[in-house]
């Protein structure tokens, strides 16, 4: 294995973004307050955005910025202020029984990780300069060919939301 | 880059997304945790793309953003509503329908 194979930067990112991302993880489903949360979770949303370029998949990075950090973001904030005047921390932000989450999630995380590393193992990914690039142009021929009818569907769907959303949140 | 690194990362997100639906009361924190499940399979799908050397996965995770935007829109309507008919949104004292 040749030094240059090891993409020693970009695995430095990785672990960076990767730690900063988990951390800002645990503090949205622990902090006690809901703006630190959905500010949390921009932290989140945004190093996803970084992975995704670590995997050369810029045009998804781009449009999870867009409308993940810029739209979602601003939703969750805009709900926030208009369910709760409240600002600061709140004592009861956890279920009676939200000690019985921990073992769940732990063991759920525990027989991911067996399975993963048991099937995948140490197979690397190709090296960004000898997998093919794949321009934005092969992906809107792949959106607009073979999966045109999802794309309608997903169209429809926004519509639906859009109408639903408004005819839900009326005040009268 | 090894895949499963990328793909425990997705898992960490995953478990932490679903332990936040679980234990949190405030039906906009689930939301949040939901949204942490959502990019954890994102992840996911743009990890095996780039295994496979497919561009399908880039299609798969771009309609997965856009179900979410969405569902968020949607969600956030529903606790709106909710608030303004119960003036609270904790998820455990709307029992109505408890048998």
């Amino acid at each position: 294995m040749v030094a240059a194979d090891l993409l020693v930067a970009q695995n430095i990112g990785f672990g960076i973004i990767a730690l900063l991302m988990i951390v800002a993880a645990l503090r949205v489903v622990t902090v006690k307050n809901v703006v630190h949360a959905a500010l949390w979770l921009v932290i989140v949303l945004s190093g996803a955005a970084a992975q995704y370029l670590l995997l050369s998949a810029e045009f998804v990075a781009i449009t999870q910025v867009l409308v993940y950090v810029g739209a979602v973001m601003v939703l969750f904030l805009f709900g926030t202020m208009l369910t709760r005047a409240k600002i600061g921390a709140e004592a009861d932000l956890n279920n009676k029984n939200w000690g019985i989450a921990v073992p769940v999630s732990l063991l759920m995380f525990g027989v991911i990780t067996w399975v993963l590393i048991d099937g995948f193992g140490d197979e690397r990914l190709p090296n960004p300069d000898e997998q093919t690039q794949v321009p934005i142009q092969v992906l809107s021929d792949d959106i607009f060919g073979p999966y045109l009818l999802p794309f309608w569907a997903l169209s429809f769907v926004l519509l639906v939301a859009v109408i639903g959303a408004i005819v839900l949140a009326r005040k009268d | 880059m090894l895949t499963v690194q990328f793909l425990l990362l997705g898992a960490v997100l995953f478990c932490i997304g679903v332990y936040g639906v679980l234990a949190r009361k405030n039906a906009v924190m689930v939301l949040m945790s939901i949204e942490l499940i959502l990019n954890s399979v994102n992840l996911n799908l743009l990890a095996f793309s780039s295994r496979l050397g497919s561009i399908d996965g880039n299609t798969f995770a771009l309609y997965v953003i856009a179900v979410a935007a969405a569902e968020v829109g949607v969600g956030l309507a529903m606790v709106l509503l909710i608030y303004r008919n119960r003036r609270t949104i904790a998820l455990d004292e709307l029992s109505d329908m408890k048998g």
